[in-house]
C-alpha cells in the first residue's frame, strides 16, 4: 500500500474544522484510528462478545480466541520470544506502575539506585519517585546534552554498582530523542540492573525488537499506534515476570483460593487481574495487523521524511524556536518548537482556527520543560497518515499566528 | 470561528501592559495557583483592610488569556469591598460559561467574552478569578464556587 492511500483508510479525516480540512499533527498524544480497527471492535461486540477464560460456551470460546490471538500478535509485533511475556494493561502508564509496585518495591533496598534521564515523561518518572520513597532507594539522572541527548560516557559515570534498576524512554516525547537502549542496558546488565523502557513514543513509530534491545522489560499503548484506547502493554523477559508480584487481586489471576491466602495463575495472566480489556486487545491486536500490512521501516522512513521537511521549513522561519536534536536520524517523528513572544496556548489556538491541532503545553514533562527553561511548548508530532502538506499547512498558520500576534500586539 | 472575537484589542493590551503586576510589600495574602494541565501560573498577593482591597499585584507565566484576565481583574478589584469582588467573580464566570449576564459592571473584562466559544481557553480565563477566590476566602463568609 502507498502512503497516500493510507489517509483513506482514516474515517476521522472526511471532516472538516472550522471551516478547512483537519490538519492532525498531535499523534503523539494519540494517534487517529484505521477503519479496520474500528470494524475489529464492531465486530466483536456484534459477534463475539463474552467473557474471556471462563464460560464453556461458544461465545466464550470465541472471545478467548481472539483475545489470546491479539497477545500473540503484539508479541510477534515486538519479536518478543513468547506470546506469555504480554501483558495486557490499561496503557503505559499502568504497565509502568505495575513494575514500580510489584517489581521495584519488593527488590530495591536502601541505597540502592534508580538510573533516569530529566527528559521522561511523568509516567516514567513518578512511579520511581515513589518507588524510591517506599524503598530508600535513591533517583539518578544521566546529564542531557543541549541538544537533549546523552553520551553513553555520561551513562557509565551515573550507572554504578548500586544501581538496580534503570528506566529510560527510548524517544523522548518532547524533543524527540532516540536514545541508545541496547548501549544502555548492556552497561546496566553489566552491573546487574534491570532496564524499564518507555516505548510510548517509539513502538508506534519504528520497528522495535525487544530480543535485539535485551531490555528487562517495555511498557507502551494501544491508542498512540491506531489502537483504541485504554489498552496497551507490559512486555518482560520471563525471570523478571516470574519475580514480580501481581498488583491486582481478584477474579481471573487466581490458582487456589482459601479462606486466607490464594495463589496465582501463571504469567501473563497473573497481572490481568478482574475481566480483561478484551475488546481493547482485540483492537490493538487488528492496529498491529495494519501496522505490519504498512512494515514499521516503511513508517519511520515516512515519519522521519515528514521530520525533516519540518525541521528545515520551522528552522527557516524567523521567530521560531525549534527544540531538540539537529538531525531527523536522531529523532523520532515529531518537532517541539516556540514562536517568539507568542504564549503555545495561543499558537494552538490560532493553528485551530485553520484546522490544524498541535499541542501545547509542558507535555507532562515538567521537569524537561524547566531544563529548557520554557513554562509551555508547542508540539507537532507526524504519522502515517501525514503528509508534506499537512507541513505545509503547519507552516502557513504559524505565519499567521506571527501576523495575527504583530497586529494584535502592534 | 473568528480569532477576532477571542483576541480583542483591550486583551492584546493588557497582554502587552499587564497592569498591577508585581509584589506587595503590605500584602495580607498571597496566594500561589498554577494550571496543571498546561502550566500556567500566577501569584496573586493582595492587602486586604477593613473588609476592602486596598492594594493588588499579581505576578505569572502564561498565555494571552490568562494573563490579560489577571490584568483586568487587578484593576477591576482594586478599592472593591470583599463580597463586591467575589460578586464580580461570579458574574465574570457566568460570562465565561457563555452566559447572559449583566456586562455593566465588568468594564474592560468584557472583551473575554469571546473565551466562551474556545472551550480549551475557559480555564485559562478563569485561572486569576481561582486564585482571588482562594486569597480572600478567609476574609469573607463567602464560600467560592
Amino acid at each position: 500500500m502507498s502512503m497516500e492511500d493510507v489517509r483513506k483508510d482514516f474515517p476521522i479525516f472526511e471532516q472538516v474544522i472550522n471551516g478547512h480540512p483537519l490538519v492532525y499533527l498531535d499523534s503523539a498524544a494519540t494517534s487517529q484510528k484505521p477503519r479496520p480497527v474500528i470494524e475489529a471492535i464492531d465486530r466483536y461486540y456484534r459477534e463475539s462478545n463474552s467473557n474471556v477464560h471462563r464460560g464453556v460456551h461458544t461465545l466464550g470460546s470465541r472471545a478467548t480466541e481472539a483475545y489470546e490471538l491479539a497477545r500473540e500478535k503484539v508479541a510477534r509485533f515486538i519479536n518478543a520470544p513468547s506470546s506469555d511475556l504480554v501483558v495486557f494493561t490499561r496503557g503505559t502508564t499502568e504497565s509502568l506502575n505495575m513494575i514500580g509496585y510489584g517489581y521495584a518495591r519488593t527488590k530495591l533496598r536502601e541505597g540502592d539506585e534508580i538510573v533516569l534521564t530529566p527528559a521522561e515523561h511523568h509516567s516514567n518518572l513518578i512511579p520511581w519517585q515513589q518507588a524510591a520513597r517506599a524503598t530508600g532507594a535513591r533517583l539518578k539522572y544521566i546529564p542531557l546534552q543541549a541538544d537533549g541527548t546523552i553520551t553513553l560516557e555520561d551513562v557509565r559515570g551515573t550507572i554504578t554498582d548500586k544501581t538496580r534498576l534503570v528506566a529510560i524512554a527510548q524517544v523522548s516525547n518532547v524533543l524527540g530523542t532516540i536514545y541508545p537502549i541496547r548501549e544502555i542496558v548492556d552497561l546496566a546488565h553489566a552491573v546487574g540492573a534491570v532496564v524499564v523502557v518507555d516505548g510510548a513514543q517509539s513502538v508506534p513509530h519504528m520497528p522495535v525488537d525487544v530480543q535485539a534491545l535485551d531490555c528487562d522489560f517495555l511498557a507502551f499503548s494501544g491508542h498512540k499506534m491506531c489502537g483504541p484506547t485504554g489498552v496497551g502493554v507490559l512486555y518482560g523477559k520471563r525471570e523478571r515476570l516470574e519475580e514480580m508480584e501481581p498488583t491486582y487481586f481478584g477474579g481471573e489471576m487466581i490458582d487456589v483460593v482459601e479462606l486466607y491466602e490464594a495463589s496465582w495463575k501463571e504469567i501473563p495472566w497473573k497481572f490481568e487481574g478482574g475481566t480483561p480489556i478484551i475488546a481493547g486487545a482485540i483492537g490493538l491486536g487488528a492496529a498491529v495487523d495494519y501496522l505490519t500490512g504498512i512494515g514499521m521501516e516503511e513508517i519511520r522512513r515516512h515519519d522521519r521524511e515528514l521530520t525533516e521537511y519540518a525541521l528545515e521549513r520551522l528552522r527557516s522561519l524567523p521567530g521560531v524556536t525549534v527544540y531538540g536534536p539537529e538531525a531527523a536520524g536522531e529523532r523520532g517523528g515529531l518537532v517541539t518548537f516556540n514562536v517568539d513572544g507568542v504564549h503555545p496556548h495561543d499558537v494552538s489556538t490560532v493553528l485551530d482556527s485553520e484546522g490544524i491541532a498541535i499541542r501545547a503545553g509542558h507535555h507532562c514533562a515538567q521537569p524537561l520543560m524547566r531544563w529548557l527553561e520554557v513554562p509551555a511548548t508547542a508540539r507537532a508530532s507526524f504519522y502515517l497518515y501525514n503528509t508534506k502538506a499537512d507541513v505545509d499547512a503547519l507552516v502557513h498558520g504559524l505565519n499567521t499566528v506571527k501576523e495575527f500576534f504583530q497586529h494584535a500586539i502592534g | 470561528m473568528q480569532l477576532d472575537e477571542l483576541y480583542r484589542q483591550v486583551i492584546m493590551d493588557h497582554y502587552q501592559h499587564p497592569r498591577n503586576q508585581g509584589e506587595l510589600t503590605e500584602k495580607t495574602v498571597s496566594v500561589d495557583l498554577r494550571n496543571p494541565s498546561c502550566g500556567d501560573e500566577i501569584t496573586l498577593q493582595l492587602e486586604v483592610a477593613d473588609g476592602r482591597v486596598q492594594d493588588v499585584r499579581f505576578r505569572g507565566s502564561g498565555c494571552s488569556i490568562s494573563m490579560a484576565s489577571a490584568s483586568m481583574m487587578t484593576e477591576a478589584i482594586k478599592g472593591q469591598d470583599v463580597p463586591e469582588a467575589l460578586s464580580l467573580a461570579k458574574v465574570f464566570r457566568s460570562m465565561i460559561r457563555g452566559e447572559a449576564v449583566d456586562t455593566e459592571v465588568l468594564g474592560d473584562l468584557e472583551s473575554l467574552q469571546g473565551v466562551s466559544r474556545f472551550p480549551a481557553r475557559v480555564k485559562c480565563a478563569l485561572l486569576a478569578w481561582q486564585a482571588l477566590e482562594k486569597a480572600v476566602s478567609g476574609h469573607t463568609d463567602h464560600q467560592p464556587e
